[in-house]
């Protein structure tokens, strides 16, 4: 089966469990002075619920055929693709977003621009320390000056 | 329209609002002409300092001059290196390549630039006389045929999608639509599918949402196919003149394409893609003979259309948004998210409400387009060094601007980890070749969609709204007609052209 028609199933256990909580489970909670209306919260949720599953079906079902087109990148052959350098960067984002508060933008900004670039297999160690410097500080100081929005720089345990 | 004008002149000509332009169009060049970095990546980078600005009028003329400056950059990066970051450029690397290698990339880049100039300006002078007239009739519209025509607006765009992606496109608008109904809603007050986590109780982030589908995926492919950004030698710019005999040939080419390309950027689902493709097709159709010949082999004529055609509609595609409030385009539909959360709502009253943004808008884009033309055509050769920048440093900084952009909109790191989880979906389903605008646009629309059906019904107290309002029910029949038209039509193709071969 090809990679869009699973799609189209996880699509439709998704709106099947959707669907599951518009039609059985949402109007329970509805005060009764709100069931006068002619609309409830659940009503256009369930219709949705039910295109989508229509639809799911059309595309799983295969009904409208387009001819088989390869993008850009050919999902069969993703090993033959930078994969691990994609899941790495991923990983790293990961970690930039649970270290952002922690750490503090300066050192997990830097931290990020520099693991990106060693990463995608740069070692030129001071240019990398250079610009990755020279950025957070010119956006820290854009963000938090010019824009005024509150962005930590320093390690929670280094005050502020 | 008269003192329209002068008010949009008084709201545009403010020295914050023409640096924002200027600083707009080179940002946008500048980034526009990475590759696989398209106009909405770029938007979506730049909405949190949009939205940082405050005001409305002066976050909109730096976002729509972003954009003139993306689409421009991105067809410098097609002439210059046949790798175009934008599907609306791709027409234009047809001839625009094939010039480059002849050493005529500076004659190249001028023609660019002239058609681009003459299609949005040309583009901006039919939106200032269209989008009032749509405006007028708008106004006449109930919240029942608002329903009906967003109904109409999403089913054009999926309708649009090409030969068998239709259902694929539809799906993506409803899963947009079902995600659209996650949060607390104006109508009810209750929190709906948070699935009990209070992170959700607000409905997922636009700005995240937005990054996610476009941004994040383009980065990850550049890493995953490093060839995307091959970087070629760029070459020595120079000579940057066109004769008199080529400015004859291309102007019927502009006159046509800027009229023929906003019209198309007007229909909801078409825009700046389809309109260079038509606008190529069409203008080599009508070429003579020798002429025709030249197409694909450096024709200025295929470089122009192409060309014009795609700034004529990036303009048009305005008219739906400034007027109804109905995105047509996955860009637009990022600008209606920034004008939404600064406090605008586009749609027929924003001309009478707020006319000061209706109008600075329009005189930037002519105030944008002289810019890119001035400013940006002389500099070229030196932005034109930004493709030197090696990807080991630019894609790390591509992600760092997606992470900053969902960070700085909510200021709460739990984002960052939808950011990363939404990107990686929406890289399967662009793996699985399921188009990603719509989803967005089904998102953006989804609130309004509801609200409106909502009041519909409680007002007629019934779904009755539909039979009884006849402009409603002729709405509904021309979406139900746009979506299944065209697989009717492709089925009875595929249906014909197998029994021919069965036939042999």
């Amino acid at each position: 089966m090809a990679l869009d028609r699973w799609v189209a199933l996880v699509l439709l256990g998704i709106c099947m469990a959707y669907g599951y909580t518009a039609w059985f489970t949402m109007d329970a909670t509805l005060p009764p002075i709100m069931k006068r209306l002619a609309v409830w919260p659940s009503s256009f949720p369930k219709v949705l619920s039910i295109v989508g599953i229509i639809l799911c079906l059309i595309v799983l079902s295969g009904i409208e055929k387009g001819e088989e087109k390869i993008g850009d990148i050919d999902y069969r052959r993703l090993g033959d693709y930078h994969l691990g350098q994609a899941l790495a960067l991923l990983g790293l984002m990961v970690a930039y977003a649970l270290l952002l508060r922690p750490a503090g933008f300066i050192l997990a900004t830097s931290g990020f621009l520099i693991g990106g670039s060693v990463l995608l297999g740069e070692r030129r160690w001071i240019t990398m320390i250079v610009v990755a410097g020279i950025a957070t500080l010119g956006i820290w100081y854009l963000v938090q000056e010019v824009l005024g929005i509150f962005l930590r720089p320093l390690p929670f345990f280094m005050g502020v | 329209m008269l003192e329209g004008i002068l008010l949009g002149l008084s709201t545009a000509l403010s020295v914050q609002n023409l640096l924002m332009v200027i600083g707009g169009c080179l940002i946008g060049t500048f980034i526009g002409m990475l590759p696989g970095l398209g106009p909405m990546s770029i938007i979506a980078i730049m909405i949190p300092v949009a939205i940082t600005i405050g005001d409305p009028s002066t976050a909109l003329i730096l976002l729509a001059g972003v954009y003139y400056g993306a689409i421009f950059g991105g067809s410098t990066s097609s002439i210059l290196l046949n790798a175009p970051g934008v599907a609306g450029t791709v027409a234009t690397s047809f001839d625009g390549y094939p010039m480059a290698r002849k050493g005529k990339a500076g004659k190249a880049l001028t023609i660019a630039a002239i058609a681009s100039f003459a299609g949005g300006t040309i583009g901006a002078l039919l939106l200032m006389i269209f989008a009032p007239m749509l405006s007028t009739v708008a106004l006449l519209f109930h919240s029942a045929e608002y329903f009906a025509l967003m109904i109409v607006g999403l089913s054009a765009i999926a309708a649009f999608a090409g030969t068998g992606q239709v259902s694929k496109a539809l799906l993506m608008t409803v899963l947009g639509l079902i995600m659209a109904t996650v949060g607390e809603t104006a109508q009810f007050n209750a929190p709906r599918f948070t699935m009990g986590l209070m992170d959700l109780q607000s409905g997922f982030g636009f700005i995240t949402l937005a990054m996610a589908m476009f941004a994040l995926p383009e980065a990850l492919y550049l890493v995953l196919n490093p060839s995307r950004s091959s970087q070629g030698k760029s070459g020595e710019i120079k000579d940057l003149r066109i004769t008199r005999d080529e400015a004859k040939k291309i102007t019927p080419v502009i006159g046509r394409q800027s009229i023929q390309g906003f019209f198309i950027g007007v229909l909801p689902g078409a825009g700046a893609t389809i309109a260079s493709f038509l606008g190529y097709a069409v203008e080599r159709n009508i070429a003579n003979a020798d002429e025709q010949k030249e197409f694909g082999d450096g024709s200025v004529k295929g470089l122009a259309a192409p060309e014009t055609a795609n700034n004529a509609a990036c303009t048009g595609s305005f008219v739906p948004l400034l007027t109804l409030g109905i995105p047509g385009s996955g860009t637009t539909a990022i600008l209606l998210g920034a004008l939404i959360a600064l406090n605008v709502t586009p749609g027929p009253r924003l001309m009478v409400d707020d006319p000061q943004i209706f109008w600075s808008v329009i005189i930037s884009m002519y105030i944008g387009n002289v810019i890119l033309l001035i400013l940006n055509l002389p500099l070229i050769p030196y932005i034109a060094k930004v493709l030197a920048v090696p990807r080991n440093f630019l894609i790390p900084f591509i992600l760092f601007f997606t992470l900053m952009g969902a960070y700085i909109g909510q200021n709460n790191s739990t984002e960052l980890l939808i950011l990363v989880g939404f990107g990686v979906c929406a890289t399967i389903l662009k793996f699985a070749d399921y188009p990603l605008a719509p989803l967005l646009i089904g998102f953006i629309l989804g609130t309004m969609l509801e609200d409106n059906f909502a009041r519909s019904m409680n007002l007629y107290d019934g779904a009755s709204f539909i039979w009884d309002r006849p402009m409603t029910l002729g709405l509904l029949v021309i979406s139900v007609l746009l979506v299944v038209f065209p697989s009717y039509r492709a089925r009875r193709a595929k249906a014909r052209a197998a029994g021919i071969a069965d036939g042999d």
